[in-house]
């Protein structure tokens, strides 16, 4: 199976089951190597269907203050792309069979080589890419490539997205589409916009694709309204702020399995 | 050259004045890396200045502010006992430390508020500023239209630079401290962006050098091409100036808007040199510098802040911290069409360290009554030893682009007692 293909499969699953795939999120190598390893397994546990792995950038500007601060430090720990492969591979061996997107920024992967990028990438056991500061229009080598390797490219549709966009954006998408909740960062906040289901539908009229929606979903309530209206439901500051609470694994258990009971519709 | 993936391509289609292409490419470089947040701005952004481009009533208004509010055009003044101690050409100098506020960087932050309150639906700037200069020019610009104005700053730099945030302030700007990374420019635009993506809806971002995403680097390119327009009138007007062509003209290159806007309007005379200083620093060698075209080491193709282009990073593609003497030119890339014209060997660059920058501003400041910018006084040290070279019926031109004003804290520490 291709990384499209598993990942179709979980939204085909999720589908049937009447519910919204659970994506979440997490730095790696926040706050280390080890722990990076057991938040992903705990999130596994707790009913991940899905998972981002961000891949740590000096300058990530489409990022918010919780995930600023995770991949800074986890790149002052010395957390490469090699390691951060290196930790998916780990993962598989582990028995994680859940899709990998890996989420970064363009000059990472651009340095490490975009062919050889999407090689490695696959052979970690990576199922697809995001990388929010790369639109369709400068993706060219990286679609290539990624269309050979069957990894899928997801790209971002933002509410402030034209209808030519969304149509353009879609036909460039494999796998799902991420929608930005709303016009700004990553981060957790405590409402969900109130347009936001009209931006879902105005999307779906374009596209047979699933969508998952994230940006700003910290609680079950609001991965719940969420689960009514998308397909997925991403999360990721509000965990990588649980992994370094004080009860950290336990909190991310906790919150995990919440907001995998929202995107089941509970 | 083999770091240069288009070194040896077939010579461009339209002459150099007429790129980027319209998809916002210089060649390799260029383009438009952003959060989908942002494209439809940059589309927007882009049909409303090209329309404003050809707009006689725009342009006239531009026109009249640029001559009453700014003081344009700034003179060409010759050096004369520069020329003398250093022997050869004659040197001639495009004052832009004239220009209000101290620099060149008002031509551009002029130029978008203006296009920004004229002809956007936005009531809202925010910019970025490292030295305070653009984030200065910005506020003033914002504070003479009457727009809300937030300008982004490390807090690193707001330390160095307080007089400066002081300035902004006393203009009616709020100016808001970065924490985040290394607490410098490359910062300060980060946050910038952000509160951009986020505020997109009535927010104009006011991008002070010739980089980001297009249609940027080609936005600030043309507001400051009136520097280049006028030194090729003044220069060639045998009453101020020397009544000819000058044979090499050399600018200073940060981002590279003062070098971009003296050098296009001089781009289809072939035989006028152009030559871009970039920051040495502490020297190539140990790394601390900001020369992304001297050091194939750490200045290799890549993208950062919205743009392909030569970039300073690590072997991972994160990011290297600079270091210049001259917070303007403490950048980790250069605009993209620099990196262009580069390839197509129409310009040329080199680097001055800062302790080169120091004697160039001391030699410009005891020779020419005139202290210039630590960022400016990179040019005037390339031209110590430019000129040497060069014999005494040929003319050089130089873009002094800001005043020393705002140097003089680091200066004094550098240079001590006189």
């Amino acid at each position: 199976m291709t990384g499209v293909e598993r990942i179709q499969a979980v939204f085909a699953r999720s589908r049937a089951e009447h519910r919204a795939a659970f994506m979440p999120y997490h730095a790696m190598g926040y706050p280390d190597r080890l722990q990076t390893l057991e938040i992903l397994q705990v999130l596994g546990n707790a009913g991940a269907d899905l998972f981002e792995i961000g891949i740590p950038h000096s300058d990530p500007l489409a990022d918010g203050p919780t995930i600023q601060t995770a991949t800074y430090e986890a790149l002052m720990r010395g957390t490469t792309v090699v390691d951060c492969l290196a930790m998916v591979r780990e993962l598989r061996t582990a028995g994680m069979t859940q899709p990998f997107c890996a989420m970064t920024y363009y000059n990472p992967l651009f340095a490490y080589g975009v062919q050889r990028f999407v090689d490695d990438a696959v052979a970690a056991g990576i199922d697809g890419l995001i990388v929010p500061d790369l639109p369709p229009e400068e993706a060219e080598e990286l679609e290539a490539a990624c269309r050979v390797a069957g990894l899928a490219t997801v790209y971002l549709l933002a509410p402030t997205s034209t209808l030519e966009r969304i149509q353009f954006v879609a036909s460039h998408c494999t796998g799902f589409i991420y929608l930005v909740s709303v016009t700004g960062i990553t981060g957790a906040r405590a409402e969900l916009p109130p347009d936001l289901a009209e931006f879902v539908a105005r999307v779906r009229r374009y596209t047979q694709l699933p969508l998952a929606v994230g940006f700003g979903i910290a609680t079950g309530e609001q991965a719940s309204a969420v689960a009514r209206i998308a397909d997925g439901v991403i999360v990721g500051s509000a965990l990588v702020k649980a992994a370094v609470s004080e009860e950290g694994l336990a909190r991310v258990a906790e919150l995990g399995a919440e907001l995998a009971a929202g995107a089941r519709g509970q | 050259m083999k770091n240069e993936p288009m070194a040896g391509q077939v010579s461009p289609p339209l002459p150099y004045s007429a790129w980027p292409d319209e998809s916002g490419h210089f060649g390799p470089y260029g383009g438009k890396f952003v959060p989908e947040s942002l494209m439809p701005a940059l589309d927007e952004l882009e049909e409303v200045y090209l329309k404003s481009r050809h707009d006689p009533e725009f342009q006239a208004e531009l026109d009249h502010l640029l001559r009453t509010f700014v003081g344009r055009p700034t003179p060409v003044t010759y050096a004369r006992r520069l020329t003398d101690y250093l022997g050869g050409p004659r040197i001639y100098i495009k004052r832009e430390d004239l220009a209000h506020t101290g620099a060149h960087k008002i031509n551009n932050a002029l130029g978008q508020a203006l296009l920004m309150k004229r002809k956007m639906r936005k009531s809202r700037i925010v910019a970025e500023t490292g030295a305070g200069q653009h984030g200065v020019a910005t506020a003033t610009a914002a504070a003479m239209l009457g727009i809300e104005c937030v300008v982004y700053m490390g807090t690193v730099d707001m330390a160095r630079q307080e007089p400066n945030v002081y300035r902004m302030r006393l203009l009616g700007t709020e100016v808001r401290g970065v924490t985040s990374g290394s607490k410098t420019l490359k910062d300060a635009i980060n946050d910038a962006i952000r509160d951009w993506v986020t505020h997109v809806r009535h927010t104009h971002y006011l991008l002070g050098s010739a980089l980001g995403p297009h249609p940027y680097p080609t936005i600030v390119r043309d507001f400051q091409s009136v520097i280049g327009r006028e030194a090729l009138r003044q220069m060639c007007d045998p009453e101020g100036g020397p009544g000819r062509l000058p044979d090499a003209i050399v600018a200073c290159v940060g981002g590279g808007s003062n070098a971009i806007g003296i050098f296009h309007p001089f781009l289809e005379y072939a035989n006028v040199r152009l030559i871009g200083v970039e920051a040495g620093g502490r020297g190539i060698e140990g790394g601390e510098h900001a020369a992304r075209f001297a050091d194939p080491r750490l200045g290799r193709l890549g993208v950062l802040q919205g743009t392909k282009s030569y970039v300073m990073q690590d072997a991972d593609g994160q990011i290297a911290l600079t270091h210049s003497i001259s917070a303007g030119l403490d950048y980790a890339s250069v605009g993209p069409e620099h990196a262009w014209l580069r390839d197509q060997g129409r310009t040329e660059y080199t680097y001055a360290t800062d302790d080169e920058a120091l004697e160039g501003v001391k030699l410009l400041s005891r020779l020419e009554g005139i202290i210039p910018a630590l960022e400016s006084a990179h040019a005037v040290a390339h031209l110590v030893r430019l000129a040497p070279q060069m014999s005494k019926d040929e003319v050089i031109l130089i873009n002094l682009s800001g005043r020393g004003d705002k140097d003089l804290g680091t200066i004094m520490k550098e240079l001590g007692n006189l």
